[in-house]
Protein backbone atom coordinates (compact mmCIF):
# COMPACT_ATOMS: atom_id res chain seq x y z
CA UNK A 1 0.00 0.00 0.00
CA UNK A 2 1.22 3.30 -0.54
CA UNK A 3 1.31 6.21 1.56
CA UNK A 4 -0.99 8.71 -0.39
CA UNK A 5 1.07 11.54 1.56
CA UNK A 6 3.19 13.38 -0.92
CA UNK A 7 0.74 13.24 -3.70
CA UNK A 8 -2.23 14.22 -1.84
CA UNK A 9 -2.18 18.34 -1.60
CA UNK A 10 0.64 20.41 -0.20
CA UNK A 11 -0.97 21.77 3.51
CA UNK A 12 -1.32 19.41 5.13
CA UNK A 13 -4.51 18.16 7.30
CA UNK A 14 -2.72 18.43 10.92
CA UNK A 15 0.70 20.03 11.21
CA UNK A 16 2.49 20.68 14.89
CA UNK A 17 4.98 22.77 14.29
CA UNK A 18 8.02 23.64 16.84
CA UNK A 19 5.11 22.82 19.67
CA UNK A 20 6.94 23.02 23.52
CA UNK A 21 4.55 22.34 26.04
CA UNK A 22 5.00 22.67 29.94
CA UNK A 23 3.59 21.46 33.27
CA UNK A 24 4.56 24.15 35.44
CA UNK A 25 8.36 24.23 35.05
CA UNK A 26 8.80 20.83 33.59
CA UNK A 27 8.86 20.42 30.02
CA UNK A 28 7.03 17.66 28.33
CA UNK A 29 7.12 18.44 25.02
CA UNK A 30 10.01 19.90 23.86
CA UNK A 31 9.74 21.11 20.43
CA UNK A 32 7.35 18.56 18.33
CA UNK A 33 7.30 19.02 14.06
CA UNK A 34 4.83 16.78 13.09
CA UNK A 35 2.90 16.81 9.81
CA UNK A 36 -0.33 14.44 9.05
CA UNK A 37 -2.01 14.62 5.54
CA UNK A 38 -5.59 13.71 4.14
CA UNK A 39 -5.96 9.89 4.00
CA UNK A 40 -2.91 9.23 6.14
CA UNK A 41 -2.91 6.63 9.05
CA UNK A 42 0.38 8.02 11.14
CA UNK A 43 1.35 6.35 14.05
CA UNK A 44 3.07 7.75 17.04
CA UNK A 45 5.41 5.18 19.16
CA UNK A 46 6.82 5.88 22.54
CA UNK A 47 6.99 4.43 26.00
CA UNK A 48 4.92 5.29 28.96
CA UNK A 49 5.94 8.50 29.93
CA UNK A 50 7.40 10.22 26.51
CA UNK A 51 4.63 12.50 26.15
CA UNK A 52 2.46 11.32 23.65
CA UNK A 53 -0.88 11.83 25.47
CA UNK A 54 0.25 15.34 26.18
CA UNK A 55 0.92 15.76 22.71
CA UNK A 56 -3.11 14.51 22.03
CA UNK A 57 -3.99 17.19 24.27
CA UNK A 58 -2.15 19.85 22.91
CA UNK A 59 -3.58 19.54 20.08
CA UNK A 60 -7.06 19.41 21.33
CA UNK A 61 -6.01 23.06 22.91
CA UNK A 62 -5.33 22.44 26.68
CA UNK A 63 -2.09 22.30 27.50
CA UNK A 64 -1.53 25.24 25.50
CA UNK A 65 2.08 24.69 24.36
CA UNK A 66 4.50 27.21 25.52
CA UNK A 67 5.89 27.95 21.98
CA UNK A 68 5.07 26.64 18.51
CA UNK A 69 1.63 26.14 16.66
CA UNK A 70 -0.75 23.36 15.74
CA UNK A 71 -2.38 23.84 12.39
CA UNK A 72 -5.40 22.28 11.17
CA UNK A 73 -5.66 22.80 7.45
CA UNK A 74 -3.50 25.51 7.92
CA UNK A 75 -5.78 27.32 9.94
CA UNK A 76 -4.01 27.97 13.91
CA UNK A 77 -5.67 26.41 16.19
CA UNK A 78 -3.35 26.63 18.87
CA UNK A 79 -4.91 27.11 22.47
CA UNK A 80 -8.31 26.74 20.52
CA UNK A 81 -11.21 25.89 23.00
CA UNK A 82 -11.37 21.86 22.79
CA UNK A 83 -15.37 22.20 21.89
CA UNK A 84 -14.35 24.29 18.74
CA UNK A 85 -11.71 22.00 18.07
CA UNK A 86 -14.32 18.96 18.31
CA UNK A 87 -16.39 21.47 16.05
CA UNK A 88 -14.06 21.30 13.44
CA UNK A 89 -14.58 17.06 12.93
CA UNK A 90 -11.32 16.42 15.13
CA UNK A 91 -12.19 13.44 17.71
CA UNK A 92 -10.32 12.30 19.90
CA UNK A 93 -10.51 8.62 21.42
CA UNK A 94 -8.43 9.72 24.17
CA UNK A 95 -6.29 8.18 26.98
CA UNK A 96 -7.96 5.71 29.60
CA UNK A 97 -10.71 6.15 27.17
CA UNK A 98 -12.72 8.19 29.45
CA UNK A 99 -16.49 6.28 29.30
CA UNK A 100 -18.84 8.02 30.86
CA UNK A 101 -19.59 5.20 33.24
CA UNK A 102 -23.14 6.38 34.14
CA UNK A 103 -24.81 6.62 30.76
CA UNK A 104 -25.67 4.07 28.55
CA UNK A 105 -24.12 2.95 25.20
CA UNK A 106 -26.38 4.76 23.41
CA UNK A 107 -25.94 8.11 25.31
CA UNK A 108 -22.70 7.46 25.03
CA UNK A 109 -23.00 7.38 21.41
CA UNK A 110 -25.55 10.17 21.52
CA UNK A 111 -22.99 12.32 23.36
CA UNK A 112 -20.01 11.26 20.36
CA UNK A 113 -22.58 13.07 18.04
CA UNK A 114 -22.69 16.15 19.96
CA UNK A 115 -21.24 18.04 16.69
CA UNK A 116 -23.66 17.01 13.88
CA UNK A 117 -26.68 17.73 15.60
CA UNK A 118 -28.52 14.62 14.81
CA UNK A 119 -28.65 15.54 11.53
CA UNK A 120 -27.53 11.71 10.24
CA UNK A 121 -27.63 10.27 13.74
CA UNK A 122 -29.44 6.95 12.46
CA UNK A 123 -26.80 5.99 9.35
CA UNK A 124 -23.96 6.63 11.87
CA UNK A 125 -25.07 4.55 14.66
CA UNK A 126 -25.54 1.88 12.16
CA UNK A 127 -21.91 2.79 10.80
CA UNK A 128 -20.42 2.13 13.85
CA UNK A 129 -22.47 -1.19 15.07
CA UNK A 130 -21.59 -2.42 11.64
CA UNK A 131 -17.94 -1.72 12.93
CA UNK A 132 -18.66 -2.81 16.30
CA UNK A 133 -21.59 -5.56 16.82
CA UNK A 134 -20.83 -6.02 20.55
CA UNK A 135 -22.06 -2.43 20.94
CA UNK A 136 -25.31 -2.99 19.69
CA UNK A 137 -25.66 -6.33 21.83
CA UNK A 138 -24.78 -3.68 24.81
CA UNK A 139 -26.80 -0.43 23.62
CA UNK A 140 -28.91 -0.43 27.35
CA UNK A 141 -26.50 -0.98 29.31
CA UNK A 142 -23.89 1.42 31.10
CA UNK A 143 -20.91 1.81 30.15
CA UNK A 144 -19.43 1.60 33.46
CA UNK A 145 -20.33 -1.90 33.15
CA UNK A 146 -18.83 -3.06 29.88
CA UNK A 147 -15.34 -5.30 29.27
CA UNK A 148 -12.38 -3.26 29.12
CA UNK A 149 -12.80 -3.79 25.25
CA UNK A 150 -16.16 -3.36 24.77
CA UNK A 151 -15.39 0.26 26.66
CA UNK A 152 -12.52 0.70 23.87
CA UNK A 153 -14.90 -0.20 20.93
CA UNK A 154 -17.49 2.34 22.71
CA UNK A 155 -14.86 4.76 22.43
CA UNK A 156 -13.53 4.65 19.05
CA UNK A 157 -17.26 4.69 18.39
CA UNK A 158 -18.02 7.21 20.25
CA UNK A 159 -15.83 9.16 18.23
CA UNK A 160 -16.77 8.26 15.13
CA UNK A 161 -20.38 9.53 15.99
CA UNK A 162 -19.31 13.43 15.07
CA UNK A 163 -17.92 11.94 11.40
CA UNK A 164 -14.74 13.12 12.23
CA UNK A 165 -12.51 13.97 9.58
CA UNK A 166 -9.39 13.64 11.48
CA UNK A 167 -9.59 10.65 14.30
CA UNK A 168 -7.05 10.68 17.03
CA UNK A 169 -6.04 7.80 19.05
CA UNK A 170 -4.46 7.57 22.61
CA UNK A 171 -3.55 3.91 23.33
CA UNK A 172 -6.35 1.39 21.43
CA UNK A 173 -4.55 -1.56 22.27
CA UNK A 174 -3.86 -0.81 26.20
CA UNK A 175 -5.19 -3.28 28.35
CA UNK A 176 -6.71 -5.57 25.42
CA UNK A 177 -6.11 -9.52 25.06
CA UNK A 178 -4.20 -10.24 21.52
CA UNK A 179 -7.31 -10.90 19.62
CA UNK A 180 -8.98 -7.83 20.58
CA UNK A 181 -6.23 -5.48 19.75
CA UNK A 182 -6.60 -7.33 16.11
CA UNK A 183 -10.31 -6.34 16.22
CA UNK A 184 -9.62 -3.01 16.94
CA UNK A 185 -6.79 -2.71 14.39
CA UNK A 186 -8.31 -4.50 11.49
CA UNK A 187 -11.32 -1.53 12.52
CA UNK A 188 -8.96 1.19 12.36
CA UNK A 189 -7.42 -0.10 8.55
CA UNK A 190 -11.11 -0.71 7.23
CA UNK A 191 -12.26 2.80 8.02
CA UNK A 192 -9.08 4.30 6.54
CA UNK A 193 -8.92 1.80 3.30
CA UNK A 194 -13.10 2.42 2.96
CA UNK A 195 -13.83 5.60 3.91
CA UNK A 196 -10.19 7.73 3.30
CA UNK A 197 -10.48 8.89 7.41
CA UNK A 198 -7.71 10.26 8.36
CA UNK A 199 -5.94 8.42 11.44
CA UNK A 200 -3.12 9.94 14.41
CA UNK A 201 -2.96 6.63 16.56
CA UNK A 202 -0.69 6.97 19.92
CA UNK A 203 0.39 3.31 20.84
CA UNK A 204 3.28 2.02 22.92
CA UNK A 205 2.33 -1.39 20.83
CA UNK A 206 4.87 -0.26 18.25
CA UNK A 207 4.94 -3.70 16.30
CA UNK A 208 0.39 -3.43 15.84
CA UNK A 209 0.89 -0.04 14.87
CA UNK A 210 4.05 0.48 12.70
CA UNK A 211 2.57 -2.30 10.75
CA UNK A 212 -0.78 -0.49 10.29
CA UNK A 213 -0.03 2.73 9.76
CA UNK A 214 1.94 4.32 6.62
CA UNK A 215 4.19 6.97 8.17
CA UNK A 216 5.58 6.78 12.20
CA UNK A 217 6.80 8.69 14.29
CA UNK A 218 9.35 7.72 17.37
CA UNK A 219 9.18 9.65 20.54
CA UNK A 220 11.47 9.84 23.35
CA UNK A 221 11.58 12.01 25.65
CA UNK A 222 9.55 14.95 24.53
CA UNK A 223 11.43 14.72 21.84
CA UNK A 224 11.02 13.24 18.27
CA UNK A 225 13.80 10.79 17.49
CA UNK A 226 13.13 9.01 14.23
CA UNK A 227 10.26 9.53 11.71
CA UNK A 228 9.45 7.21 8.36
CA UNK A 229 7.14 4.80 6.85
CA UNK A 230 5.88 2.10 9.08
CA UNK A 231 7.35 -0.74 7.85
CA UNK A 232 10.48 0.55 7.51
CA UNK A 233 10.64 1.83 10.78
CA UNK A 234 10.24 -1.80 11.99
CA UNK A 235 13.35 -2.61 10.56
CA UNK A 236 15.39 -0.24 12.27
CA UNK A 237 17.51 -2.09 14.75
CA UNK A 238 17.15 0.68 17.24
CA UNK A 239 13.03 0.30 16.96
CA UNK A 240 13.45 -3.51 17.58
CA UNK A 241 15.25 -3.07 20.47
CA UNK A 242 13.97 -0.29 22.26
CA UNK A 243 10.36 -1.35 21.60
CA UNK A 244 9.83 -5.25 20.05
CA UNK A 245 12.20 -7.00 21.99
CA UNK A 246 10.70 -9.97 23.79
CA UNK A 247 8.09 -10.16 21.38
CA UNK A 248 5.21 -9.21 19.79
CA UNK A 249 2.10 -8.03 21.65
CA UNK B 1 -52.97 10.66 65.73
CA UNK B 2 -54.76 13.99 64.44
CA UNK B 3 -51.82 16.18 65.89
CA UNK B 4 -49.18 13.12 63.93
CA UNK B 5 -51.20 14.33 60.61
CA UNK B 6 -51.35 17.84 60.74
CA UNK B 7 -47.62 17.88 61.24
CA UNK B 8 -47.10 15.04 58.96
CA UNK B 9 -48.93 17.75 56.07
CA UNK B 10 -46.81 21.09 57.82
CA UNK B 11 -43.26 18.93 57.38
CA UNK B 12 -43.84 18.33 53.92
CA UNK B 13 -45.04 21.42 53.08
CA UNK B 14 -41.30 22.79 54.52
CA UNK B 15 -39.51 19.60 52.96
CA UNK B 16 -41.28 20.66 49.35
CA UNK B 17 -39.38 23.98 50.01
CA UNK B 18 -35.81 22.45 51.01
CA UNK B 19 -36.29 20.22 47.90
CA UNK B 20 -36.13 22.57 45.57
CA UNK B 21 -33.15 24.84 47.15
CA UNK B 22 -31.27 21.86 47.51
CA UNK B 23 -31.45 20.80 43.62
CA UNK B 24 -29.60 24.22 43.00
CA UNK B 25 -26.78 22.64 45.79
CA UNK B 26 -26.50 19.64 44.70
CA UNK B 27 -26.74 20.04 40.73
CA UNK B 28 -23.71 22.69 40.84
CA UNK B 29 -21.59 20.48 43.09
CA UNK B 30 -22.53 17.43 40.85
CA UNK B 31 -20.96 19.26 37.84
CA UNK B 32 -18.32 21.49 39.09
CA UNK B 33 -17.20 20.02 42.83
CA UNK B 34 -18.02 23.39 44.52
CA UNK B 35 -20.84 23.95 47.15
CA UNK B 36 -22.88 27.30 46.05
CA UNK B 37 -23.13 28.96 49.86
CA UNK B 38 -24.81 31.98 47.72
CA UNK B 39 -27.50 29.89 46.40
CA UNK B 40 -29.78 30.43 49.82
CA UNK B 41 -29.30 34.11 48.67
CA UNK B 42 -30.11 33.45 45.29
CA UNK B 43 -33.62 31.97 47.01
CA UNK B 44 -33.85 35.29 49.36
CA UNK B 45 -33.81 37.64 46.46
CA UNK B 46 -36.11 35.17 44.57
CA UNK B 47 -38.68 35.99 47.08
CA UNK B 48 -37.94 39.63 47.17
CA UNK B 49 -38.54 39.80 43.61
CA UNK B 50 -41.49 38.03 43.82
CA UNK B 51 -42.91 40.13 46.52
CA UNK B 52 -42.01 43.20 44.42
CA UNK B 53 -43.82 41.99 41.26
CA UNK B 54 -46.78 41.14 43.11
CA UNK B 55 -46.68 45.35 44.70
CA UNK B 56 -46.39 46.48 40.88
CA UNK B 57 -49.29 44.23 39.43
CA UNK B 58 -51.34 45.27 42.27
CA UNK B 59 -50.37 48.74 41.37
CA UNK B 60 -51.18 48.64 37.95
CA UNK B 61 -54.64 46.43 38.64
CA UNK B 62 -54.35 43.33 38.03
CA UNK B 63 -55.72 41.99 41.61
CA UNK B 64 -56.82 38.41 40.33
CA UNK B 65 -54.91 35.71 42.14
CA UNK B 66 -54.36 33.04 39.15
CA UNK B 67 -53.02 35.24 36.86
CA UNK B 68 -51.10 37.55 39.12
CA UNK B 69 -49.26 34.22 40.81
CA UNK B 70 -48.35 32.78 37.01
CA UNK B 71 -47.05 36.36 35.89
CA UNK B 72 -45.00 36.53 39.46
CA UNK B 73 -43.77 32.66 38.81
CA UNK B 74 -42.29 34.08 35.64
CA UNK B 75 -41.01 37.39 36.13
CA UNK B 76 -39.25 36.00 39.70
CA UNK B 77 -37.78 32.82 37.90
CA UNK B 78 -36.59 34.82 34.73
CA UNK B 79 -34.94 37.11 37.32
CA UNK B 80 -33.17 35.00 39.56
CA UNK B 81 -31.91 33.33 36.98
CA UNK B 82 -30.29 35.94 35.57
CA UNK B 83 -28.81 36.94 38.64
CA UNK B 84 -28.14 32.87 39.22
CA UNK B 85 -26.47 33.43 35.82
CA UNK B 86 -24.54 36.72 36.84
CA UNK B 87 -22.83 34.85 39.94
CA UNK B 88 -21.43 32.39 38.38
CA UNK B 89 -19.70 34.63 35.46
CA UNK B 90 -18.35 36.87 37.55
CA UNK B 91 -17.59 35.22 40.78
CA UNK B 92 -17.17 31.54 40.03
CA UNK B 93 -16.15 31.22 36.33
CA UNK B 94 -12.89 33.34 36.84
CA UNK B 95 -11.65 31.27 39.10
CA UNK B 96 -12.45 27.68 37.71
CA UNK B 97 -8.58 27.21 37.03
CA UNK B 98 -7.61 28.60 40.60
CA UNK B 99 -6.88 26.54 43.61
CA UNK B 100 -10.02 24.40 44.87
CA UNK B 101 -10.92 26.58 47.69
CA UNK B 102 -10.52 29.80 45.76
CA UNK B 103 -14.57 28.96 44.56
CA UNK B 104 -15.76 28.61 47.92
CA UNK B 105 -14.45 31.74 49.43
CA UNK B 106 -16.01 33.30 46.50
CA UNK B 107 -18.86 31.84 47.21
CA UNK B 108 -19.15 33.12 50.63
CA UNK B 109 -18.31 36.47 49.74
CA UNK B 110 -21.08 36.32 47.24
CA UNK B 111 -23.21 35.73 49.75
CA UNK B 112 -22.45 38.19 52.49
CA UNK B 113 -22.52 40.67 48.84
CA UNK B 114 -26.20 39.36 48.14
CA UNK B 115 -27.39 39.90 52.04
CA UNK B 116 -26.42 43.39 52.27
CA UNK B 117 -27.39 44.20 49.02
CA UNK B 118 -30.70 43.23 49.90
CA UNK B 119 -30.76 44.91 53.39
CA UNK B 120 -29.21 48.05 52.05
CA UNK B 121 -31.88 48.14 48.93
CA UNK B 122 -35.01 46.82 51.01
CA UNK B 123 -34.03 47.84 54.28
CA UNK B 124 -33.45 45.35 57.02
CA UNK B 125 -37.33 44.97 58.44
CA UNK B 126 -39.56 42.33 57.72
CA UNK B 127 -41.92 42.92 54.54
CA UNK B 128 -44.97 41.78 55.24
CA UNK B 129 -47.53 40.15 51.72
CA UNK B 130 -51.21 39.83 52.87
CA UNK B 131 -52.38 35.96 52.67
CA UNK B 132 -53.14 35.71 48.45
CA UNK B 133 -54.21 32.42 48.87
CA UNK B 134 -56.67 31.41 51.85
CA UNK B 135 -58.61 28.98 52.85
CA UNK B 136 -58.59 25.27 52.53
CA UNK B 137 -59.98 21.97 53.80
CA UNK B 138 -60.76 20.66 56.91
CA UNK B 139 -59.88 17.05 56.90
CA UNK B 140 -61.08 15.43 60.47
CA UNK B 141 -61.95 17.04 63.65
CA UNK B 142 -62.13 14.85 66.63
CA UNK B 143 -61.69 15.43 70.33
CA UNK B 144 -60.96 19.05 69.37
CA UNK B 145 -58.30 19.21 67.54
CA UNK B 146 -58.74 20.05 63.83
CA UNK B 147 -56.39 18.57 60.92
CA UNK B 148 -56.41 21.53 58.18
CA UNK B 149 -55.19 20.89 54.96
CA UNK B 150 -54.86 24.59 53.30
CA UNK B 151 -54.68 25.61 49.67
CA UNK B 152 -51.47 27.35 50.17
CA UNK B 153 -50.20 23.94 51.39
CA UNK B 154 -51.63 21.75 48.63
CA UNK B 155 -50.11 24.85 45.76
CA UNK B 156 -46.55 24.31 47.46
CA UNK B 157 -46.63 20.39 47.41
CA UNK B 158 -48.22 20.16 43.74
CA UNK B 159 -45.73 23.08 42.36
CA UNK B 160 -43.06 20.93 43.96
CA UNK B 161 -43.62 17.93 42.44
CA UNK B 162 -44.66 19.30 38.77
CA UNK B 163 -41.33 20.96 38.87
CA UNK B 164 -39.37 18.04 39.98
CA UNK B 165 -41.04 16.22 37.32
CA UNK B 166 -40.39 18.26 34.90
CA UNK B 167 -36.74 18.84 36.21
CA UNK B 168 -36.02 15.58 36.04
CA UNK B 169 -37.12 14.73 32.81
CA UNK B 170 -34.98 17.26 30.87
CA UNK B 171 -32.30 15.99 32.52
CA UNK B 172 -33.52 12.40 31.70
CA UNK B 173 -34.17 13.19 27.95
CA UNK B 174 -33.11 16.28 26.93
CA UNK B 175 -29.83 17.06 25.12
CA UNK B 176 -29.08 19.69 27.70
CA UNK B 177 -29.18 17.22 30.35
CA UNK B 178 -27.51 14.51 28.85
CA UNK B 179 -24.90 17.51 28.73
CA UNK B 180 -25.31 18.32 31.76
CA UNK B 181 -24.69 14.70 32.83
CA UNK B 182 -21.52 13.97 30.76
CA UNK B 183 -20.30 17.24 32.40
CA UNK B 184 -21.05 15.97 35.65
CA UNK B 185 -19.23 12.80 35.27
CA UNK B 186 -16.07 14.02 32.93
CA UNK B 187 -15.75 18.03 32.25
CA UNK B 188 -12.85 17.61 29.70
CA UNK B 189 -14.23 14.55 27.87
CA UNK B 190 -17.40 16.63 27.25
CA UNK B 191 -14.89 19.49 26.08
CA UNK B 192 -13.57 16.72 23.75
CA UNK B 193 -17.14 16.06 22.53
CA UNK B 194 -17.62 19.30 21.32
CA UNK B 195 -20.05 20.40 24.74
CA UNK B 196 -19.69 23.97 25.57
CA UNK B 197 -18.59 23.38 29.13
CA UNK B 198 -19.33 26.62 29.73
CA UNK B 199 -22.39 27.15 28.34
CA UNK B 200 -23.89 23.82 29.95
CA UNK B 201 -22.52 25.19 33.50
CA UNK B 202 -24.46 28.69 33.08
CA UNK B 203 -27.51 26.39 32.28
CA UNK B 204 -26.61 24.29 35.79
CA UNK B 205 -26.87 27.96 37.53
CA UNK B 206 -29.46 29.54 35.79
CA UNK B 207 -32.18 26.34 36.01
CA UNK B 208 -30.93 26.20 40.03
CA UNK B 209 -31.58 29.69 40.68
CA UNK B 210 -35.03 29.96 39.06
CA UNK B 211 -36.14 26.68 40.77
CA UNK B 212 -34.79 28.71 44.04
CA UNK B 213 -37.34 31.13 43.04
CA UNK B 214 -39.89 29.39 42.79
CA UNK B 215 -39.34 28.12 46.46
CA UNK B 216 -38.68 31.48 47.51
CA UNK B 217 -42.50 32.29 46.40
CA UNK B 218 -43.58 29.32 48.32
CA UNK B 219 -41.76 30.42 51.17
CA UNK B 220 -43.35 34.44 50.72
CA UNK B 221 -46.94 32.80 50.47
CA UNK B 222 -46.87 30.42 52.99
CA UNK B 223 -45.06 32.22 55.68
CA UNK B 224 -46.28 35.78 54.74
CA UNK B 225 -43.04 37.45 55.73
CA UNK B 226 -39.75 37.86 54.05
CA UNK B 227 -36.35 39.65 55.11
CA UNK B 228 -32.53 39.56 53.83
CA UNK B 229 -31.42 37.07 56.11
CA UNK B 230 -34.24 34.27 54.93
CA UNK B 231 -31.73 32.99 52.35
CA UNK B 232 -28.88 31.76 55.00
CA UNK B 233 -31.04 29.93 57.40
CA UNK B 234 -32.84 28.40 54.18
CA UNK B 235 -29.57 28.06 52.43
CA UNK B 236 -28.20 25.94 55.32
CA UNK B 237 -30.89 23.74 55.57
CA UNK B 238 -31.26 23.26 52.13
CA UNK B 239 -27.25 22.42 51.79
CA UNK B 240 -28.14 20.05 54.50
CA UNK B 241 -30.73 18.42 52.93
CA UNK B 242 -28.57 17.73 49.79
CA UNK B 243 -26.05 16.34 52.06
CA UNK B 244 -28.28 14.17 53.59
CA UNK B 245 -29.29 12.83 50.47
CA UNK B 246 -26.15 12.50 49.18
CA UNK B 247 -24.74 15.72 47.52
CA UNK B 248 -24.50 15.61 43.49
CA UNK B 249 -27.79 12.95 43.72
CA UNK B 250 -30.90 14.91 42.06
CA UNK B 251 -32.97 12.54 43.92
CA UNK B 252 -31.14 12.73 46.95
CA UNK B 253 -31.95 16.25 47.23
CA UNK B 254 -35.86 15.95 46.94
CA UNK B 255 -35.24 13.41 49.59
CA UNK B 256 -32.86 15.02 51.56
CA UNK B 257 -35.03 18.17 51.63
CA UNK B 258 -38.37 16.33 52.39
CA UNK B 259 -36.75 14.13 55.39
CA UNK B 260 -35.13 17.85 57.17
CA UNK B 261 -38.90 19.10 56.45
CA UNK B 262 -40.07 16.45 58.00
CA UNK B 263 -37.35 16.12 61.21
CA UNK B 264 -37.06 19.97 61.94
CA UNK B 265 -41.30 19.58 62.09
CA UNK B 266 -41.53 16.48 64.21
CA UNK B 267 -39.04 17.92 66.41
CA UNK B 268 -40.71 21.17 67.33
CA UNK B 269 -43.99 19.21 67.85
CA UNK B 270 -43.15 16.64 70.29
CA UNK B 271 -39.69 18.02 71.83
CA UNK B 272 -38.94 21.70 71.23
CA UNK B 273 -39.20 24.29 68.60
CA UNK B 274 -36.26 26.12 70.19
CA UNK B 275 -34.23 23.22 69.30
CA UNK B 276 -35.28 22.50 65.93
CA UNK B 277 -32.33 23.22 64.39
CA UNK B 278 -30.04 21.42 66.29
CA UNK B 279 -32.54 17.92 65.59
CA UNK B 280 -32.04 18.31 61.38
CA UNK B 281 -28.04 18.96 61.63
CA UNK B 282 -27.62 16.42 64.50
CA UNK B 283 -29.29 14.29 62.46
CA UNK B 284 -27.07 15.25 59.47
CA UNK B 285 -23.94 14.11 61.91
CA UNK B 286 -25.14 11.23 62.53
CA UNK B 287 -26.16 10.34 58.68
CA UNK B 288 -22.54 11.42 58.23
CA UNK B 289 -21.21 9.09 60.16
CA UNK B 290 -22.49 5.95 59.31
CA UNK B 291 -23.12 6.88 55.18
CA UNK B 292 -20.51 9.35 54.44
CA UNK B 293 -21.96 9.98 50.51
CA UNK B 294 -25.18 10.41 51.91
CA UNK B 295 -28.49 8.03 51.76
CA UNK B 296 -28.75 8.17 47.75
CA UNK B 297 -24.70 9.23 47.06
CA UNK B 298 -22.50 7.11 45.32
CA UNK B 299 -19.33 6.38 46.68
CA UNK B 300 -16.44 8.24 44.57
CA UNK B 301 -14.77 5.42 42.72
CA UNK B 302 -15.37 4.39 39.38
CA UNK B 303 -12.46 6.61 37.38
CA UNK B 304 -10.89 4.34 35.52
Amino acid sequence: MNAPSATTGNTPMLAVRGVKTYYGNIIALKGIDLDIHAGEIVAMIGANGAGKSTLMMTIFGDPRPREGQVLFEGRDITGMPAHEIARLNIAQSPEGRRIFGRMTVMENLQMGATVTDNAHFEEDLERVFRLFPRLKERVHQRGGTLSGGEQQMLAIGRALMSRPRLLLLDEPSLGLAPLLVKQIFDAIRELNEREKLTVFLVEQNAFHALKLAHRGYVMVNGLITLSGPGRELLQRPEVRAAYLEGGRH
Amino acid sequence: MEYFLQQLINGVTLGAIYGLIAIGYTMVYGIIGMINFAHGDIFMIGAFIALITFLCLVAIGITAVPLALFLVLLVAMALTALYGWTVERVAYRPLRQSFRLAPLISAIGMSIALENFAQVVQGARVKPLPPLITGGFTLTHKGGFTVQLSNVQIMVVVTTVVLMGVFSWLVARTRLGRDMRACEQDLKMASLLGVDVNRTISYTFIIGAALAAVAGIMHLLYYGVIDFYIGFVAGVKAFTAAVLGGIGSLPGAMLGGLLIGLIETFWSAYFSIEYKDVAAFSILVIVLIFLPTGILGRPEVEKV
